[in-house]
C-alpha cells in the first residue's frame, strides 16, 4: 500500500507538473518567438527520430502479420489479414508504439539534456544573457515534440503495413497493389482522425514531462539520471492512459 | 530595447559614482537563513571581493543582484535601480551593462566557443552585422589569449582554457560590473593565478567595477582591492587585505591563518 509521504509526494508533482505546463501555455505565444530553435528542436526531435521509429515500425508490423496468421487461417479469414493489421496498426498499435519509442528516445534526452543544463548553471548563463530560458528551451522543444509525433506517426503507419506486406507475401502471394486496396478499404476517417489527433496529445505529454523533469533536475549527476529515467517512465504512463481517455472521447462521439 | 541600452552606455551622466547598494538584505531557503543584514556599497572602477566560508551565501548575494534569485527583505541597486522593483525589460538591460562569470563556467555544451560568445550579442537585441559580430568575438578571445579556439567545443578544451573562454564571454558586451564567482575554483595553482593576473588585466583595460567572490587567498590579495568579510549573513568586517590581515577579531583572524 502506497504511505502517506509517497501520496504526498505524488500530488505535489502532479500540482508541480500542472503549474509547469500552465506556464507553458502562458509563455508559448508571448515574444520572443524562438523560431530558429524550434526549427532545429524540429529537426532533432523530428527527423533524427526518424531511422529508429521506422525500424521498430518495419518490425512490428511484419511481427503482427506473422503472428496473426495462424489464427486467421484457422477461422478461415486469413483474406483479411491485410485488413485487420490495417486497422490495429493505424488505430492503435502504430500511435502508441511510436509515442513510446519516442518517449524512451526523446522524453530521456529532453530531460538529460535540460537536467545537465541546469546543474551547470547553463540555464542561469542564459537568463543572464538576456534569454527566457523557459521559452528558449521549454516551449521550444515541448511545441517540436507535439509536432513532429504525429509526423513520425503517420511514416511509422506507412512503414509498418509495408512490413505487413512483406509478412503476407512469407506464406502467400499478394500483390502491392492488392494489399494496399485492402487496407484502405476497411479504413475510415474515423479509425484514422482520432489516432492522429491523440498523436498530438503523446507528443505534448511526451515533450512537457522531458522538459519538466529536466528543468527541475537537481543534486548534480545523479539528479541528472534521475530526471532522464522518470521522464520516460512517467511519459509511458501517460501515453497509456490518454489513450484511455482518447478511446473513452472517440466512443462518446460514435468513432468506436 | 537596443537603442535604450545604447543610450544609457553613452551617456556618462546617467551612470552613477557609486554602480551598486545594497541595503539590509536578508535571503532564507526555508528555515536557513543565508543573507541576514547584509549591506555593501561598490563604487565605479572598485574591486571588492567576498570572503566567506562555503555554504555562507556569497553565490547567493551575487545571484540575488543579477536577479537570478528574488531577496526575501532590502534593497539592490545598481546603476539606481532597485532589482525586486523593476520590469523584466528593465532587468534585461541592467544584464546587460553587468557580466557574470558562473563558478562552473556554464559554458553551452552543444554550442561552439564562437557560438558561446555571440549568444549574449544575439540575445540581447543589439543588431550588429555578422562582420562585426566576428571581429567582437575575435576580440573578446584575444583578450583572453585564446583567438585560436574559436571553432571549437567547450569539451575539447581544458578546466583553465574554459575559465578563460567564459571570461570572454561575459566581457563581450562590455560590461562595467563584473560579479566573478568562485573564479579559482577548481583550477591547479598555476592556472588560477593566471586567472587571477587575467581579471587584473581586465579591469585595467576596461577600468570595471568588480564583485569578486572567493575563498582564494590569492585572490584576496589582489592589489587595490577591498576585502569584505560574510559571516552570518552579513558584513562583518571590511577593508584592504593589510588591514584586516592585521585584524585580531577570532573571526576575522580564522580566514587569514
Amino acid at each position: 500500500m502506497l504511505s502517506t509521504p509517497k501520496i504526498s509526494l505524488f500530488l505535489t508533482q502532479a500540482g508541480e507538473l500542472s503549474r509547469f505546463t500552465a506556464r507553458f501555455f502562458r509563455q508559448w505565444t508571448k515574444p520572443r518567438l524562438e523560431i530558429s530553435e524550434f526549427l532545429r528542436q524540429c529537426f532533432v526531435i523530428g527527423y533524427k527520430s526518424l531511422p529508429l521509429i521506422g525500424l521498430t515500425a518495419f518490425i512490428m508490423g511484419l511481427v503482427l502479420t506473422m503472428q496473426l496468421r495462424p489464427s486467421m487461417v484457422d477461422y478461415g479469414v486469413e483474406s483479411q489479414l491485410p485488413a485487420i493489421v490495417g486497422i490495429a496498426i493505424v488505430r492503435e498499435i502504430g500511435p502508441v508504439i511510436t509515442a513510446l519509442i519516442f518517449a524512451g528516445k526523446i522524453g530521456s534526452s529532453i530531460g538529460a539534456e535540460l537536467g545537465s543544463m541546469k546543474v551547470t548553471e547553463q540555464i542561469d548563463a542564459m537568463e543572464v544573457s538576456g534569454t527566457n530560458p523557459f521559452k528558449y528551451l521549454v516551449v521550444t522543444r515541448t511545441m517540436a515534440a507535439t509536432l513532429m509525433l504525429p509526423v513520425l506517426t503517420m511514416l511509422g503507419d506507412a512503414i509498418s503495413l509495408y512490413g505487413s506486406w512483406l509478412g503476407v507475401n512469407i506464406r502467400s502471394t499478394t500483390s502491392f497493389d492488392l494489399f494496399w486496396m485492402q487496407v484502405f478499404d476497411n479504413l475510415s476517417y474515423a479509425d484514422v482522425l482520432p489516432a492522429f489527433f491523440k498523436s498530438y496529445f503523446f507528443g505534448f505529454a511526451v515533450g512537457i514531462i522531458g522538459c519538466y523533469k529536466g528543468y527541475n533536475s537537481s543534486k548534480g549527476t545523479e539528479g541528472v539520471g534521475r530526471s532522464a529515467n522518470s521522464a520516460v517512465v512517467i511519459s509511458s504512463v501517460i501515453i497509456f492512459i490518454i489513450d484511455l481517455l482518447a478511446v473513452q472521447v472517440t466512443d462518446v462521439f460514435g468513432f468506436n | 530595447m537596443t537603442e535604450e541600452v545604447t543610450t544609457i552606455k553613452s551617456n556618462p551622466i546617467a551612470v552613477p559614482e557609486t554602480v551598486l547598494i545594497i541595503q539590509h538584505l536578508y535571503k532564507s531557503f526555508g528555515d536557513n537563513r543565508v543573507l541576514a543584514d547584509f549591506s555593501l556599497e561598490l563604487k565605479k572602477g572598485e574591486t571588492v571581493i567576498v570572503l566567506g566560508k562555503s555554504g555562507s551565501g556569497k553565490s547567493v548575494l551575487i545571484k540575488c543582484i543579477i536577479g537570478l534569485l528574488k531577496a526575501d527583505k532590502g534593497s539592490i541597486k545598481v546603476f539606481g535601480k532597485n532589482i525586486p522593483d523593476i520590469t523584466p525589460d528593465e532587468l534585461d538591460q541592467i544584464r546587460a551593462r553587468v557580466g557574470f562569470l558562473f563558478q562552473s563556467n556554464a559554458l553551452y555544451d552543444s554550442m561552439t566557443v564562437r557560438e558561446n560568445l555571440e549568444f549574449p550579442l544575439r540575445r540581447h537585441w543589439i543588431k550588429l552585422s555578422q562582420e562585426e559580430v566576428n571581429r567582437m568575438v575575435i576580440d573578446s578571445l584575444e583578450d583572453v589569449g585564446l583567438a585560436h579556439t574559436v571553432d571549437m567545443m567547450p569539451v575539447e578544451l581544458s578546466g583553465g582554457m574554459r575559465k578563460r573562454i567564459a571570461l570572454a564571454r561575459t566581457l563581450i558586451l562590455k560590461p562595467e560590473i563584473i560579479l566573478y564567482d568562485e573564479p579559482t575554483t577548481g583550477l591547479d595553482p598555476i592556472t588560477g593565478k593566471e586567472i587571477i593576473d587575467l581579471m587584473m588585466e581586465i579591469r585595467k583595460k576596461y577600468n570595471t567595477t568588480s564583485l569578486i567572490i572567493s575563498h582564494d587567498m590569492n585572490c584576496v590579495k589582489m592589489p587595490g582591492a577591498r576585502v569584505v568579510i560574510l559571516v552570518d549573513g552579513c558584513c562583518y568586517a571590511n577593508g584592504s587585505y593589510d588591514q584586516l590581515i592585521k585584524n585580531i577579531d577570532r573571526k576575522v583572524k580564522q580566514f587569514f591563518q
